[in-house]
Order: C-alpha cells, then sequence, then structure tokens
C-alpha cells in the first residue's frame, strides 16, 4: 500500500540513485527534474485532452445532445484528432501584426499557465519545488500570464483583439485582489505559504469548513482569473468574436487553448490544495484523491459554463470591488478574531 | 438626446483625457448579428458613441421577382422571406390577393390557418429566445432546449406539407392540402407538452440573476418611440402599447377565440424577450380552442392556377410573430403577375430603433440588443 501510495516518487528516488553511481550529484539533479518535468509535461496534455471532450461531452449531455461519438470509443479520441488537425494547419501571422510579440503572446500564456503547477503537491512530496512560498509563487506567476494576452491582443493589429485585451487587463486588475485576498484567511490560519504545510494542516477538517466565505470569493474570482463563464468577456464570442486570438490560427491557436485548460485545471487544483484537504483521503492513494477533487471542481466549472451566460463587463469590475473585496476583508477580520488569544479562552471557557 | 447620455455616462469625456475613438465593424460576418447585418460602431473604449446600420448583403430583389412570377407562383418566394415565419408570410401574401380578388375562403381551411400561424409563432419566438440568451453569452443551452421544441413544431409542419423550412402551404383561396388523420393527435400530445418545456426554458432564464442584470433596464425603448417609429408585435408591447392586430384590427377567425394581449411595462430587453414567452403560452391557448371548433369541409375553393385579378390594389395586414406584417399588391387587371408587391417588413422597421437604443451603452449591450429586436435578414434585405 505504501509502494503505490507513493509510487512516482520511489520511482524517481530509484532512478536518482541509479544515476548517481556514476554521474556527479549536480547533473543528477538536473536530469531528475528535466526528466520530471517532462513526465509532467505529457501528463497535462493529455489531461487538457480529456478535460476538452470531458467538458463538450457534459454540456453535450446538459443539453439533450450526444456531443463528440464518431473518433474513438465515446468520441474519446476527438481531442487528438483536433490537435492534430491545428498541428497541420496553416500557421498565418497578420501582414501588419507586431510579429515578434505576437509570437511571444502564447509562449507566455502557456508557460505561465504550466509554472503554476510547480509548486501543486499532487501527493507527499509529489511536488516538483516545494517552495517556502508557495501559494504566493502560484497566485503571482498566474497572474502574469496577462500580459500574454495584452500581448497577443495588442499585436494582433485587430479591434476585437485590442478590446479582448484590454478587457484581460481591466478584469486581472480587478479580480486579482479579491483572490489574493480569500486566501490570506487559510495562510492566517496555517501560518505558512508553503503548499505542503497547507495540506498537511488540513488532516483534520477541511479549510472549506472554517473558510466557507473565504472558498466562495476564491471560486467566483478564480473563475474570472481564468476567462471561464459567467466571466469570459475577455474572449466573448457572441461579442468580440474570440477576442485577443481572434488573429491566431493553428498550433498558436492550440496553444491558447492548452493554456486556458490549464489554467482552469490550475485554478481548480488551488482550490483543492487551500479548501479541501488536498490530495489527502482515505483508502485511494493520494494522486488519485487529488485528481477526483480537483476534476469535481472542474465539473462544476463545466456545470457552471452550461447555465449561465456572460456577466457584461463593467458589472463584473463593479461585483468585483463593491461586493467580494469587502467580503474577502471581512473573511480576514472574522477568521483574526478567532485566532485572537482572548477568543480561544472564551470558547475554552464556554467549553468547560 | 444622443449628447445628453454621453455627458452623463462617459467619465472618459468627463475627465477631460485625450481619448481617440475607434471604429468598429460589427458584420456582416459575426457570430450574432443572425445572419449578414452590419453595425458600424464608434466607440470610447467600450461605450458606444454612434452605431450605423448598414444593411443589404441579402438583398435579393424579392419585391421586383414578383413582378415576373404568377400570382401562384409567389407563394413560394414568400417562403424565403423571414424564414422562421414562412406560413404568417404566405398568409399575408395570399391574403392580399384574396382581397383583391373577392374571394371567401373555406371555414376549415381558415382554421387550420390560424393553427398554421401561431404555431409558427411559436417557432419563430423559441428560436428567438434561444438566440438572444445565446448572444448574452450561454453556451447555447437555453438555445438547444427552445430548438428541441421548435424541431415537434417542423415534424408537424412537415406531416402537412413535406417541408420543414419553406411550407409554401398556403393557396389563393385555401391550403395546398389537408392534414392527415394522425395529425391532430400528435399535435395535441405536443400542446400537453409544451407548457412544461417552456417553464423548463423559462427556469433557465427569467429568474436567472445573469440574465436580469444583463437584460433589465438596458435597450429601454419608450411607448412613445416605439410608436413614432411604427414598430409593432412583441417590440411594441413590451413597451407598454397594448397593439396587437389580432385583437384590434381583427381578421381572419381570431374574434372567436379567447386570448390575452401580453404587454409590458419598461421596454427594456427583458421585457421583450418576456412578452414573447407569455406569447407562446396564449399560442398554445388560441391553437386549443382552434382544434375544439375545427369543423370537416373542403380545404380549398376550386381555383385556377393562374389568376388574373380585376385592376386594383390591396393591403393585407396581419400579426406576425414579429410585428404587424403585409402584402401591398398592384394589379393591372391584364396580367397573370402582379404590377407591383411590396412588403410591409417588421423586422426591417425595428432595425430603425437600434442606433437610439444602443448609443451610450457597452459593446456587449449592442449584442444583447439586437437580439432582443429580433431581426431576420431574409426579411430586412429582401
Amino acid at each position: 500500500m505504501e509502494v503505490i501510495n507513493n509510487i512516482f516518487v520511489i520511482i524517481r528516488d530509484v532512478i536518482a540513485v541509479m544515476l548517481g553511481f556514476f554521474l556527479p550529484p549536480t547533473l543528477v539533479e538536473a536530469i531528475i527534474a528535466v526528466l520530471v518535468i517532462s513526465v509532467f509535461l505529457g501528463f497535462m496534455t493529455v489531461n487538457v485532452m480529456m478535460q476538452v471532450w470531458a467538458e463538450r461531452k457534459t454540456i453535450a449531455y446538459m443539453q439533450d445532445r450526444f456531443g463528440p461519438n464518431r473518433v474513438g470509443p465515446f468520441g474519446l479520441m476527438q481531442s487528438v484528432a483536433d490537435a492534430v488537425k491545428l498541428l497541420t494547419k496553416e500557421d498565418i501571422i497578420p501582414t501588419h501584426a507586431d510579429k515578434w510579440v505576437f509570437r511571444l503572446g502564447p509562449i507566455i500564456v502557456v508557460s505561465t499557465a504550466l509554472m503554476v503547477y510547480g509548486v501543486m503537491p499532487f501527493g507527499d512530496g509529489m511536488v516538483i519545488a516545494d517552495l517556502n512560498i508557495g501559494i504566493l509563487f502560484a497566485i503571482s506567476i498566474a497572474s502574469i500570464g496577462t500580459i500574454g494576452f495584452l500581448m497577443s491582443g495588442w499585436s494582433s493589429n485587430n479591434k476585437y483583439a485590442l478590446l479582448g485585451a484590454m478587457r484581460a487587463v481591466a478584469q486581472m486588475v480587478s479580480y486579482e485582489i479579491p483572490l489574493v485576498l480569500s486566501i490570506i484567511g487559510v495562510v492566517m490560519l496555517v501560518g505558512s505559504l508553503q503548499m505542503s504545510e497547507i495540506v498537511k494542516a488540513q488532516s483534520g477538517l477541511w479549510f472549506v469548513i472554517w473558510q466557507p466565505l473565504g472558498f466562495v470569493i476564491f471560486f467566483i474570482a478564480g473563475l474570472a482569473e481564468i476567462n471561464r463563464t459567467p466571466f469570459d468577456m475577455v474572449e466573448a464570442d457572441s461579442e468580440i468574436v474570440a477576442g485577443y486570438f481572434i488573429e491566431y490560427s493553428g498550433m498558436r491557436f492550440a496553444v491558447f487553448y492548452l493554456a486556458e485548460y490549464m489554467s482552469a485545471f490550475a485554478s481548480a487544483a488551488i482550490a483543492v490544495t487551500l479548501f479541501f484537504g488536498g490530495w489527502q483521503g482515505p483508502l485511494l492513494p493520494p494522486y488519485i484523491w487529488f485528481l477526483l477533487k480537483v476534476w469535481l471542481i472542474f465539473f462544476v466549472m463545466i456545470w457552471i459554463r452550461a447555465t449561465l451566460p456572460r456577466v457584461r463587463v463593467d458589472q463584473l469590475m463593479g461585483f468585483a470591488w463593491k461586493v467580494l473585496i469587502p467580503l474577502a476583508l471581512l473573511n480576514i477580520f472574522l477568521t483574526g478574531a478567532i485566532l485572537q488569544p482572548w477568543y480561544q479562552g472564551l470558547v475554552q471557557g464556554l467549553a468547560k | 438626446m444622443s449628447e445628453l447620455i454621453l455627458a452623463s455616462k462617459n467619465s472618459a469625456l468627463d475627465a477631460k483625457i485625450d481619448t481617440e475613438r475607434i471604429t468598429l465593424n460589427v458584420g456582416p460576418q459575426h457570430p450574432s448579428t443572425h445572419g449578414v447585418l452590419r453595425v458600424i460602431l464608434t466607440l470610447d473604449g467600450e461605450i458606444v458613441i454612434d452605431a450605423e446600420v448598414v444593411l443589404g448583403y441579402l438583398h435579393r430583389g424579392f419585391e421586383k421577382l414578383c413582378e415576373e412570377g404568377t400570382y401562384t407562383q409567389n407563394i413560394s418566394l414568400t417562403d424565403r422571406l423571414d424564414y422562421f415565419n414562412s406560413m404568417n408570410n404566405n398568409w399575408a401574401y395570399v391574403k392580399a390577393v384574396e382581397m383583391m380578388m373577392d374571394i371567401e375562403v373555406p371555414e376549415r381551411a381558415e382554421y387550420l390557418r390560424v393553427i398554421m400561424s401561431e404555431l409558427q409563432r411559436i417557432v419563430s419566438h423559441l428560436a428567438c429566445t434561444g438566440f438572444f440568451v445565446s448572444d448574452l453569452g450561454a453556451a447555447h443551452t437555453p438555445l438547444l432546449y427552445a430548438f428541441r421544441e421548435r424541431e415537434e413544431i417542423l415534424d408537424l409542419f412537415e406531416m402537412v406539407c413535406g417541408a420543414r423550412m419553406t411550407y409554401n402551404y398556403f393557396r389563393i383561396g385555401g391550403l395546398a392540402n389537408d392534414i392527415h388523420d394522425g395529425w391532430i393527435p400528435r399535435l395535441k400530445a405536443f400542446l400537453q407538452r409544451l407548457p412544461s418545456k417552456i417553464d423548463e426554458l423559462e427556469a433557465l432564464i427569467t429568474g436567472n440573476e445573469v440574465i436580469l442584470a444583463r437584460a433589465k433596464g438596458v435597450g429601454v425603448l419608450s411607448p412613445e418611440m416605439a410608436i413614432s417609429f411604427s414598430t409593432a408585435g412583441p417590440v411594441i408591447r413590451a413597451s407598454g402599447v397594448p397593439f396587437d392586430l389580432r385583437r384590434d384590427v381583427p381578421y381572419s377567425l381570431y374574434p372567436r377565440f379567447d386570448f390575452k394581449v401580453i404587454t409590458g411595462k419598461n421596454g427594456d430587453i427583458f421585457d421583450r424577450y418576456y412578452v414573447r414567452v407569455q406569447e407562446m403560452r396564449e399560442s398554445i391557448r388560441i391553437i386549443e380552442q382552434a382544434l375544439e371548433q375545427l369543423p370537416d369541409g373542403p380545404i380549398r375553393i376550386p381555383f385556377p392556377l393562374n389568376v388574373r385579378p380585376p385592376a386594383g390594389e390591396a393591403l393585407s395586414r396581419i400579426e406576425g410573430p414579429k410585428g404587424e406584417m403585409g402584402f401591398y399588391i398592384v394589379s393591372d387587371g391584364t396580367s397573370i403577375s402582379p404590377y407591383r408587391v411590396h412588403q410591409r417588413p417588421p423586422c426591417f422597421i425595428h432595425l430603425g430603433v437600434l442606433r437610439d437604443l444602443v448609443i451610450g451603452w457597452k459593446v456587449a449591450d449592442v449584442i444583447a440588443t439586437l437580439a432582443s429586436l429580433d431581426p431576420i435578414m431574409g426579411e430586412v434585405d429582401r
């Protein structure tokens, strides 16, 4: 049981020990890092394909239709077919686009989306880099992706793309604040920014019990952060057609898609780590528990997408500044009050 | 008027920041312009300063084509005007010709005409509601719910005339063919199901916080403006003007039926949506009454293929799903083709209000307002 629970960590350590026989330690570390990241990249790509398939299939069933069912069993290979198609498509760069910025945009977007996973604990010790500022790193890296949106929108030399990019920036400015504020409650309870510490602190009760308000704010702000319905004004297909990536085609377009689903998954993963006990759970191996919980949250995101239309850009910002930020501050205040020694004494006194 | 709105809503102008206006070409190829409508928006950031509607991308010369075809052939041309509303197009055209020739249509045919017209109204309103919510950015769930019901009505239409979109079912002096035995039970079963399906659709839309935030108070059409722009149908009724040709200028058998004229209060996007949903329920009532009273008899008076109406002119008016629609036909008395045909297109007239409704609002509201006016380009451009 112990072996299955830690199978990936054990494999990594075995390879490291075997390489250590004939290579210097620094090189071993480098090789292991590259190995871990490649395995992880492969996993994330397949995972995104599964996400796309699951989203299309779920929404289809919610809408009384079948969804993709031609390619492979249950249409499972549909995403593969789409990826192959996008890879073989012509890669168009508009004549009047700023070529280098245009090319750089998707790279920044996808790499920041990937870097968030660097601190994500998939299991006990199953983390690429267990930084002591883990959650801060994840949030700050995720917000850099907005620069990628702005770059691709601005460089496309298209008015729809420009509008989309401007919306992305406006949205980021309003939503980053409640997002960070909602996390502070958890950080106060744990006393650490390290992801593994946050998970371990939830071995008893999940923080969603202690921080329900924090979770709700985090989830809503997270939806806005990753541009998903009902806050998908950045790409708003019925208004500004596709927003910042309207001029992209072929693989660059696919990369935007990849980044979008990876950030959705990352947002769900952070929510799980902070509020739902991370990888902890009985019987099943920790990585299975982690993926189960993350997929469950992702399913809620799909569900919301199938149900709600889009809010308007100014309404979204009004909601962030007038509702979410005051609520997040209230949450911090309440958490702080509960952590006060006199309050603890009062609770213990009442218990006696 | 528009300057006043701008002054109050445009913070960038208030703060005297040097901003550059951008001209945004929405359409003719755009996912939410309902076909090939083109709107040239002048924007200050997201705020609309000016909107110019450009038409004509789907112009087929319908009115001129009618002068070439015979009176009977033209019926099939009217199918293609507002393709969500072919039955009513047929009816309005046929009615004008019948008025010119003074023809009395058999009673059974009149009843069937009412039934088809009301079914078509449900189809049109379902489609409009579905597209409206999709244009607000939903992942097409309400659209597919609406189209699921529309599908059943299309099946019913297919059973009577063999076509699902362009019916060509009406004839001068009656209908093309009678309904067959299985049709009425199937229609009745469908009518039993439909109210609960409309409830389902409403559950997704009417109480939805996001929809209320997007649609309440946006795109308000005042009653005075609605009248002066000669809007009709759900658009004018949503503004609180109880104008319905079926009641106010009764035609066909409508005086025999009991139905309510639905009106809104505020004339905003939400009211226009809500009036349509309520009208679907009224249409169900009308069909049920018509089915009860449906007599036996001929469905068409014997008639030659080519008619030659006496010289003169006629103007028909009926209440289509989009609004008052009608045909103005002139005959010179010698030809088997009309001398002149003109349609009153409600969609075209409703597009006239668009500019005044969207100035000062955001880009997203332009799309929502446009969807609530329900233009079908086949009719706008003719």
